[in-house]
């Protein structure tokens, strides 16, 4: 049994072709930039959409710990430690504006869903992607799901960190047609204060996949002031022309689409009021890696 | 572009279109001189001569190719013999917002004291109520249903190789064989096949006059003309309307002027639905293309400007003004002309050629309203062809639309055409299967799906009117299950029908005694073999059909109802009925619980989409397969026009938490803002239908262009259709613009004029919608925009 947060289907900005992907829940990273925070935690949360919220009260009355229902203009659901995500307000309201993040499948109720858009994949040489989240925090859950992608015939990609022990990453990047892998930065010290986890063991997989001849394109979020610099923009050119695999790299502009998420979490968006980087400077960017020699494209 | 088609164009498009009476005029005084003398079929072939012989001719500055319906460009001529317009249906047509007409003020004079004054009473429209029942006009006062033949003649068909490969002489040959083969001993409709054939007759010659008469007119021009290219040009245009339509076209030039003069007799002898169409025109034309190209007698572009002459000629005749409930089920200058690329040709084998390529480029530089283009996809259409049109749609005009042309051939096999017939045919109109040259396939008129469930709510009474227009199937409070439900929403479509098809076959048949079209019969087989008229049964298939709309919003009222009433018993039945009389007036919590916890259709949710098959196989069983006006018979399609609009208004609250008055779900589409799982489910469960068995679908999508830009989603786009097309869907058309842009055209309309948009089965202007409709589509959903 693994836990999603999303399968989204007629997905095209997570690898080729037309795909589905499937977020796992749970990640060991903390980006301040993750837009997809409900994919952090590995515990199921609320989500609460306030737009859709008539104020009928109804939730308050049927939860079985009292907790008070968000006021008007207050961030989320601030429900602290009385709610045990029950899900009893979720039933009990009338406009569908609260649900519970979180969902267990099975392997095999995973890939049955996965596989409903084959003959879109057949037709666009896409497939299924598994994302997060990190896939990698739930090891045999992923396994087993790539295992019966595979015996379906389904194309696969793995979205990860490449944060995950080495023996692990390889066995499941084996199970995989192509990885996406993320890279946030090529600092050591910088990586590791942003993302709550060390950039060696990261690179040391890279490398190892890389080896292996895996199919693999590199994904970069391009976070301004963080990582948009001309010299970890070399640092990450310098890395990508060393490799073997001279894989695909896909510059992901910070976005602030995630912004709405927090606020249905109930939480603070860390990047606060950080301004999506303009067209032109990501676009500067992409010329700049790609007269290094690399191969760019803006977007997944 | 060149100078020429930029001039051309821009005169095109900046030409109000306007009312003429002319034509009514010409019909006025012939019918007064002539009724009553001859039989209608005669009377009919004399009357277009008549016209041909007299109505004002028009060749404009540099034009290549020529002949207008009306004395100028977008110039409409009126068909009082069929719609006599009253003086206020004059004054609605000049002064509504939109798809208004100009009209001179000696239209209205003499309307006033010539064309009104003898055709009211006699035309066809004011005579078609003899024998309606008051069932019919009850229905049809509350949107139950439309009526297509209450303004303009049958029509509804597509040409095949025929204008390409015969001349006008060359069927006058074969209809004097036919009056020589008559057996007047043994068949006993020998002389009404007579008088048909001798007014098919009649109606050639006309045609040919009417093209001499433009070569008579081109040769004095290019005596007057100063400058030798044009005078060159205009003698070319002469010597082309001198042999063509008379005989057959031999090169390029003459195949596009030869197609037009027929496709003008066509449209200017009655006002048929959809106008005309050439059909595979790419098929057709590209043997004299590739003769003309390797003769060198013509360049790539030469043709292209040929080409762009003709899509000007189109783009000249709005659709015949039309009022009342016609002018709300389709409202629009478009007048439907959908032009087929690639498909199959009769041997099985792919119908792309270079022409195919070269009609895409013309349409993607003109951008004009019509015709309309669409793609004709099978199995063998190269992927470069199906990206090249994928591309256009990137354009964001809306066109082409995507077929399965072997689902056509499919579903024309299913109703019992022959092989080589089914893969000559295509789709004409919005998304309507033909055997072109062979088939009358009629629109009879709309059905407005939800409505009957409204009446199935409400015990056959119509809430919105308290009128009794349906039958008793029981009141809703004491049913215990859902299959009951269904069984009564049955009982309501059967009562429906039935009172329809009654309407039908009076309606039908004033035009089949009454209102022949010799000219069109010209051109459908078998009419001349079987010396019958296409309005009486002459063509070789005869379809009558009535199109379903709004299964959406019908899946997901029904999907409401078992699932919150009958499954989980969490709403009262009573509750529901008495939130629907209210329109959810102080009921929000309920209509939001409605919207948000009911399965609905297009979302790959097989609880919905059962519903969807049960609904639509209730529908086809009750209509495939029984006996239609002229002999024929009944089929389905499923494609609304813009009569989901009309039958909104006409519509009050919906079980799926649809206001009263609001649109209803268009085509086979998911209700606006239902689907929520991306494209990929929305065709997943549009596919549940079993299209084979229809004779059209219609599935609108609209995509946020960063979706699909760039050569990846070129791909993508082009994937999407062949995904669709291996699941069995039938049709499937992009709208690929943002919505702050339509809402921005909506602010300020005179920045956006020319915004084209894809409606139902056509593109039309954004600014000439209704409000309604604009923001209907607007709240379609957007596909694929980070939410």
């Amino acid at each position: 049994m693994g836990l999603l947060f999303e399968v989204k289907r007629g997905a095209v900005h997570d690898g080729p072709g037309w795909r589905t992907t499937a977020f796992f829940k749970g990640c060991p990273l903390s980006c301040p930039w993750c837009h997809n925070p409900e994919g952090i935690s590995s515990e199921k949360e609320i989500w609460f959409v306030a737009s859709r919220c008539v104020g009928c009260q109804n939730c308050v009355s049927v939860c079985p710990r009292g907790v008070p229902a968000p006021a008007a203009g207050q961030l989320g659901p601030a429900y602290g430690s009385a709610c045990t995500v029950c899900g009893r307000c979720v039933d009990g309201c009338p406009v569908g504006s609260r649900a519970i993040v979180g969902m267990e499948r099975t392997a095999e109720q995973l890939v049955q869903e996965l596989a409903r858009d084959r003959a879109f994949f057949a037709r666009s040489g896409g497939g299924v992607t598994i994302s997060g989240g990190e896939p990698l925090s739930q090891l045999d859950f992923l396994l087993e799901v790539l295992s019966a992608c595979r015996k379906a015939g389904l194309n696969t990609a793995l979205d990860t960190s490449g944060y995950a022990p080495r023996r692990d990453f390889l066995q499941a990047a084996a199970l995989c047609d192509l990885v996406l892998f993320d890279l946030k930065h090529l600092d050591e010290s910088r990586h590791e204060e942003t993302t709550g986890v060390p950039l060696t063991p990261i690179l040391e997989n890279l490398h190892a996949l890389d080896e292996e001849g895996a199919n693999l394109w590199i994904r970069y979020p391009l976070i301004p002031g963080f990582n948009d610099d001309q010299s970890t923009l070399s640092r990450l050119a310098d890395l990508v022309l060393r490799l073997r695999s001279k894989p695909l790299v896909c510059l992901l502009p910070y976005h602030r689409a995630g912004q709405e998420k927090y606020a249905r979490l109930g939480r603070s968006d860390p990047m606060g009021d950080t301004e999506a980087p303009g067209e032109t400077s990501v676009e500067n960017v992409a010329t700049r890696l790609a007269n290094s020699g690399l191969m760019v494209r803006i977007g997944g | 572009m060149r100078e020429r088609i930029k001039c051309l164009r821009e005169q095109s498009l900046s030409a109000q279109p306007s009312v003429s009476a002319e034509r009514a005029v010409l019909m006025t005084r012939f019918y007064k001189e002539n009724a009553g003398k001859y039989p209608p079929a005669v009377l009919r072939g004399l009357a277009f001569r008549h016209l041909c012989a007299h109505k004002e001719l028009y060749i404009g500055p540099r034009e290549l190719l020529v002949g207008e319906r009306g004395p100028v460009p977008k110039a409409c001529p009126t068909f009082p013999e069929l719609t006599c317009h009253t003086m206020e249906d004059l004054r609605t047509l000049a002064g509504r917002e939109r798809t208004s007409y100009y009209v001179p003020d000696e239209v209205y004079e003499v309307y006033d004291s010539e064309v009104i004054p003898y055709w009211r009473g006699r035309s066809l429209r004011d005579r078609m109520w003899e024998g309606l029942t008051p069932a019919w006009l009850q229905a049809y006062q509350a949107g139950v249903f439309t009526e297509f033949m209450e303004q303009r003649a049958p029509g509804h068909t597509a040409a095949d190789d025929k204008p390409f490969r015969l001349g006008l002489e060359d069927l006058r040959v074969q209809i004097g064989h036919k009056i020589e083969e008559l057996d007047w001993e043994r068949d006993r409709s020998a002389p009404g096949k007579l008088f048909q054939l001798r007014g098919m007759d009649l109606a050639a010659q006309a045609a040919m006059l009417w093209a001499w008469r433009h070569a008579d007119m081109a040769e004095a021009m290019a005596e007057e003309e100063g400058d030798p290219e044009r005078r060159a040009e205009l003698k070319r245009i002469a010597a082309n309307c001198r042999r063509v339509p008379a005989r057959a076209p031999q090169d390029f030039w003459e195949a596009l002027q030869a197609y037009w003069f027929h496709h003008l007799a066509v449209i200017t002898e009655l006002n048929g639905w959809d106008a005309f169409s050439p059909g595979h025109l790419d098929q057709h034309l590209e043997p004299f293309y590739q003769r003309d190209i390797s003769a060198g007698n013509l360049s790539r572009e030469g043709a292209k400007e040929l080409l762009s002459c003709l899509w000007i000629k189109f783009n000249n005749q709005p659709a015949p003004p039309k009022v009342g409930v016609t002018a709300a089920e389709s409202g629009t200058y478009n007048d439907f002309v959908n032009i087929n690329l690639g498909g199959l040709r009769a041997d099985g084998s792919d119908g792309t050629g270079d022409v195919s390529e070269l009609i895409l480029e013309v349409a993607d530089e003109l951008r004009l309203l019509q015709p309309q283009v669409n793609l004709q996809v099978s199995r063998r259409t190269p992927d470069s062809l199906l990206e090249s049109a994928c591309r256009v749609v990137v354009h964001g005009h809306g066109f082409p639309a995507f077929f399965n042309a072997d689902m056509v051939v499919g579903q024309l096999l299913r109703q019992g055409k022959t092989l080589e017939d089914a893969r000559r045919g295509g789709t004409s109109g919005c998304v309507e299967s033909g055997a072109f040259g062979k088939e009358a396939y009629i629109l009879s008129g709309y059905l407005n799906l939800p409505k009957l469930l409204e009446l199935t709510l409400f015990d056959g009474t119509d809430p919105l009117t308290g009128s009794k227009c349906g039958p008793s199937t029981g009141d809703p409070g004491t049913f215990s299950s859902f299959d009951e439900l269904m069984a009564a929403w049955g009982g309501q479509l059967e009562h429906a029908l039935a009172v329809k098809f009654h309407g039908n076959a009076l309606v039908q048949h004033l035009y089949a005694t009454d209102m022949p079209a010799p000219y069109l019969s010209l051109l459908i087989e078998d009419c001349i073999v079987d010396g019958t008229d296409y309005n009486a049964g002459g063509a070789r298939y005869d379809t009558t059909y009535v199109q379903g709309v709004g299964v959406g919003t019908l899946t997901d009222s029904l999907s409401a109802l078992r699932e919150h009433v009958f499954h989980r018993g969490t709403v009262e039945m009573r509750d529901v009925l008495a939130a629907l009389a209210d329109d959810f007036r102080g009921r929000e919590p309920l209509r939001q619980f409605l919207v948000n916890r009911t399965p609905r259709y297009g979302n790959d949710d097989h609880r919905a989409d059962e519903l969807m098959k049960d609904a639509f196989e209730k529908l086809f069983r009750m209509v495939d397969e029984k006996p239609a006006p002229r002999g024929g018979t009944y089929r389905i399609n499923m494609l609304p026009t813009t009569s989901h609009i009309y039958f909104g208004a006409k519509t009050g609250a919906t079980p799926d938490g649809r206001r009263a008055g609001k649109p209803l779900s268009e085509g086979i589409s998911p209700v606006q803002g239902a689907d929520r799982h991306g494209p990929t489910a929305v065709m997943r469960s549009a596919a549940m239908m079993d299209h084979a068995k229809t004779g059209g679908t219609l599935l609108n999508m609209k995509f946020a262009p960063e979706v699909i830009a760039g050569v990846e989603g070129t791909r993508r786009l082009a994937a999407l259709v062949r995904a669709y097309f291996d699941l069995g869907g039938h049709h499937v058309q992009f709208n690929v613009v943002g919505a702050e842009v339509l809402r921005a055209a909506q602010a300020r309309p005179e920045e956006h004029r020319g915004l084209l948009v894809r409606v139902a089965g056509y593109s039309d202007f954004f600014c000439d919608l209704s409000r309604e409709l604009q923001d209907e589509i607007i709240s379609r959903t957007e596909l694929g925009r980070v939410s």
